[in-house]
C-alpha cells in the first residue's frame, strides 16, 4: 500500500510539472508585456516589471488591438449565430418532411464533411472580386449558412430526441410550421446548438487564412490577421509592446475558457463518442 | 400534409442556393483554374487554357514534393509526441488501482492551448524562439543549459521540430480528453475479469484497451491527419512565411498560399490545392482501411 502512496506522489509531480511546461509561454507572454523593451533584450525573469503601460501606449500608436478584437468578434458571432439558425432549420427539413433530392442532399454532406477547406479558397477569393464584396465580411460570414457539419450533426439529434407527435399535435392546434420550427423545434435543439457554437465560434475566432486572403483594409482586420501583420510592423522592434499585443489577443480567450472548460470538454467528449 | 412536405423547400432554400454559390461553385471554379495559366489578375479571359500542363508540373515540381514531405515530417512527430502524453496520461487516469483524482482540472489544464488563436500561438513562439532575444535561450542560459544560444529557427531541423512540438503542446489534451472517453466507456467488468485470471498491467493494455479503443483512435488518427495536413498558420507566422529555414517550413498549404497570392499564380495555386485534397482522400482512406482490417 505504502508503494501505491509513493507511485501516486510521483505521478502527481509529474503531472505538475506538465502543467508547468504547459503554462511557460503563457507566463513569459505575460511577464514580458509588462517589461521595457531594453530589459527583455537583457535577460528573462518571472518578475513582472512596471513598463505596462508605455507598452500599451507604443502598441496602440501603431495597431489598434480592441478593434481587431471587435471585428473577430463581430464576424464569429455572425458566423455562430447564422450557422445555428439555418443548419437547425435545414435539418428540421430534413427530418420532418418527405421531398425529393432529399437523399443526394445527404450524400452531399457526407462527402463535403471530407472536403478541406482549402480547396475552393481561390475560387472563394475570385467569386467575391466578381461579386464586389472582397475587403468585405460577406465572403467570411454568408458561407456559414451552409455549414454541412452542423446540419448532420442537429439531424443525428433531432432523430434521437424529437417524437414526430408533439408537431402533428401543433398541427392539429393550428399552429404554422415555421412557428413550430421557431417554438418547439429550436428550443428541443437548444443543447446540440451550444455544442456546435462554441466550436463555430473558437472556428471562426481563430480562422486566419481565408481572412487573410479576403480582407485587404487595415481597418477591417480580425485578430489574426493583425497578429500576423503586427510582426511585420514597427511594434516588432519593441519586444514588450509585442509581447502586450499577443497577450491581448490571448488572455480573454483564456478567461473565457476559465467559464466555460466544464461545457467545451464535455461537448468534445459527447462529440467524440458519438462521432 | 402534402402541403407541409412543399414548404421543405423553402426552409432548405437557404443552405441550398449559399452551398451551391459559395461552396460548390468556387471548388468548380478552382478546377477550372487548375486548367489554366490564369495569374489572379486582369480576369480570367485573358488566361488561356493548358489542359493539364498544371497537374504534369505538380507531379514533377521538387517544391510540392519538398511540401509534401515536410508536411508529414512534421505532422508525424508531433503526432507520435502528442499520442504519447494523451495515451500516457489517459491510461494513468483510468486506472482503477491507482484512483488519481483531480481528473477534470488536468484536463481543463491540459486542454486550455487548444483553445488559443493559432496566429497568436505562432508570433508569441516567433519571438520566444529568437536566436538572440528569446526567453527560450535566455532561459536555457541562465539555467546553464546550454552555453551558447541556439538559432532553433534557422536550423531546417529544429524549426520543423519546433512546429511538430508547439502543434503536439496545443493537440495533445484534446486528444487526452478524446482517449480518456473512450476508455471510461470500456466495462470495467472486462478488467476485473483479467485481474482475477492473474493478467498484469502490460496485457490488460494489450487485450482490452487496445482492442477497444480502436474506433476512437481511428477518430483521433484521422482527425489528425486531415488537420496535419492543412497544417498553415504556424509555418506562415512563425518564419518569414515563405518557408525558411531552407525550405523546411514549407508546407503544402503554405506553398498553395504563396503561389496563388504572393506570386500571382492562380492557376498552379488551384492545382496545388487539388493535390492537396487527392492526397487528404488518399490518407484517409488507407487510415480507414488499415485500422479496420487488422480485424478480420
Amino acid at each position: 500500500m505504502d508503494k501505491m502512496k509513493l507511485s501516486r506522489i510521483g505521478i502527481y509531480t509529474g503531472l505538475v510539472i506538465l502543467v508547468i511546461i504547459c503554462f511557460i509561454p503563457f507566463y513569459m507572454m505575460i511577464i514580458n508585456a509588462t517589461r521595457p523593451n531594453s530589459e527583455i533584450l537583457r535577460g528573462f525573469t518571472l518578475i513582472p516589471g512596471d513598463s505596462l503601460m508605455d507598452n500599451y501606449d507604443v502598441l496602440i500608436s501603431y495597431m489598434d488591438v480592441w478593434r481587431g478584437f471587435r471585428n473577430s468578434l463581430f464576424v464569429a458571432i455572425s458566423v455562430t449565430v447564422l450557422n445555428a439558425y439555418f443548419s437547425a432549420l435545414t435539418a428540421f427539413a430534413l427530418v420532418v418532411y418527405e421531398f425529393k433530392f432529399k437523399n443526394a442532399i445527404f450524400v452531399t454532406f457526407i462527402v463535403m464533411m471530407m472536403v478541406p477547406g482549402q480547396l475552393g479558397l481561390i475560387g472563394l477569393y475570385d467569386l467575391s472580386e466578381t461579386l464586389g464584396i472582397l475587403d468585405t465580411y460577406w465572403p467570411l460570414i454568408i458561407p456559414a449558412v451552409a455549414a454541412p457539419f452542423t446540419v448532420f450533426f442537429f439531424r443525428q439529434f433531432l432523430i434521437t430526441t424529437m417524437h414526430i407527435s408533439i408537431l402533428e399535435a401543433g398541427r392539429i392546434d393550428g399552429a404554422s410550421e415555421v412557428h413550430m420550427f421557431h417554438r418547439i423545434i429550436l428550443p428541443i435543439l437548444m443543447p446540440a446548438i451550444a455544442t456546435m457554437g462554441i466550436f463555430t465560434f473558437i472556428g471562426s475566432w481563430n480562422n486566419y487564412i481565408v481572412p487573410l486572403v479576403i480582407i485587404r483594409s487595415p481597418d477591417l482586420y480580425t485578430l489574426p490577421v493583425m497578429m500576423g501583420a503586427l510582426s511585420g510592423s514597427p511594434v516588432a522592434s519593441n519586444l514588450g509592446a509585442m509581447y502586450l499585443g499577443i497577450a491581448i489577443s490571448v488572455v480573454p480567450i483564456m478567461v473565457a475558457f476559465l467559464f466555460l472548460s466544464k461545457y467545451i470538454i464535455s461537448s468534445i467528449t459527447a462529440g467524440s463518442v458519438k462521432g | 400534409m402534402k402541403n407541409n412536405d412543399r414548404k421543405a423547400y423553402l426552409f432548405i432554400a437557404p443552405f441550398v442556393i449559399v452551398f451551391l454559390v459559395f461552396n460548390l461553385y468556387p471548388i468548380f471554379l478552382t478546377f477550372y483554374y487548375s486548367l489554366t495559366n490564369y495569374s489572379g489578375m486582369g480576369g480570367i479571359d485573358n488566361a488561356d487554357f493548358i489542359g493539364i500542363d498544371n497537374y504534369v508540373r505538380l507531379v514533377t515540381d521538387r517544391y510540392f514534393y519538398q511540401a509534401f514531405f515536410n508536411t508529414i515530417r512534421i505532422w508525424g512527430f508531433n503526432f507520435l509526441v502528442q499520442m504519447f502524453i494523451a495515451l500516457g496520461l489517459a491510461l494513468l487516469f483510468s486506472d482503477i488501482r491507482l484512483k488519481l483524482k483531480g481528473v477534470s482540472l488536468f484536463r481543463a489544464l491540459f486542454y486550455l492551448p487548444n483553445i488559443i488563436t493559432i496566429a497568436s500561438v505562432a508570433l508569441l513562439f516567433s519571438i520566444l524562439l529568437d536566436w538572440n532575444h528569446g526567453g527560450l535561450n535566455q532561459m536555457l542560459l541562465s539555467l546553464g543549459v546550454i552555453n551558447q544560444p541556439i538559432n532553433w529557427l534557422n536550423d531546417p531541423l529544429y524549426a520543423q521540430g519546433a512546429v511538430a512540438l508547439i502543434g503536439a503542446w496545443m493537440w495533445f489534451g484534446n486528444s487526452f480528453i478524446v482517449l480518456m472517453a473512450g476508455i471510461s466507456g470500456i466495462s470495467r467488468d472486462y478488467y476485473e475479469a483479467a485481474l482475477i485470471d492473474g493478467a498484469n498491467w502490460f496485457q490488460s493494455f494489450k487485450y482490452i484497451t487496445l482492442p477497444q479503443l480502436k474506433p476512437i483512435l481511428l477518430y483521433v488518427l484521422i482527425t489528425s491527419i486531415i488537420g496535419g495536413l492543412q497544417l498553415f498558420d504556424l509555418p506562415m507566422l512563425l518564419t518569414d512565411g515563405q518557408g525558411s529555414p531552407q525550405g523546411a517550413l514549407n508546407t503544402m498549404v503554405l506553398y498553395l498560399y504563396n503561389q496563388a497570392f504572393r506570386y500571382n499564380n492562380f492557376g498552379y495555386g488551384a492545382t496545388l490545392a487539388y493535390g492537396l485534397f487527392f492526397i487528404t482522400v488518399i490518407f484517409s482512406a488507407v487510415t480507414f482501411r488499415t485500422m479496420y482490417r487488422k480485424e478480420s
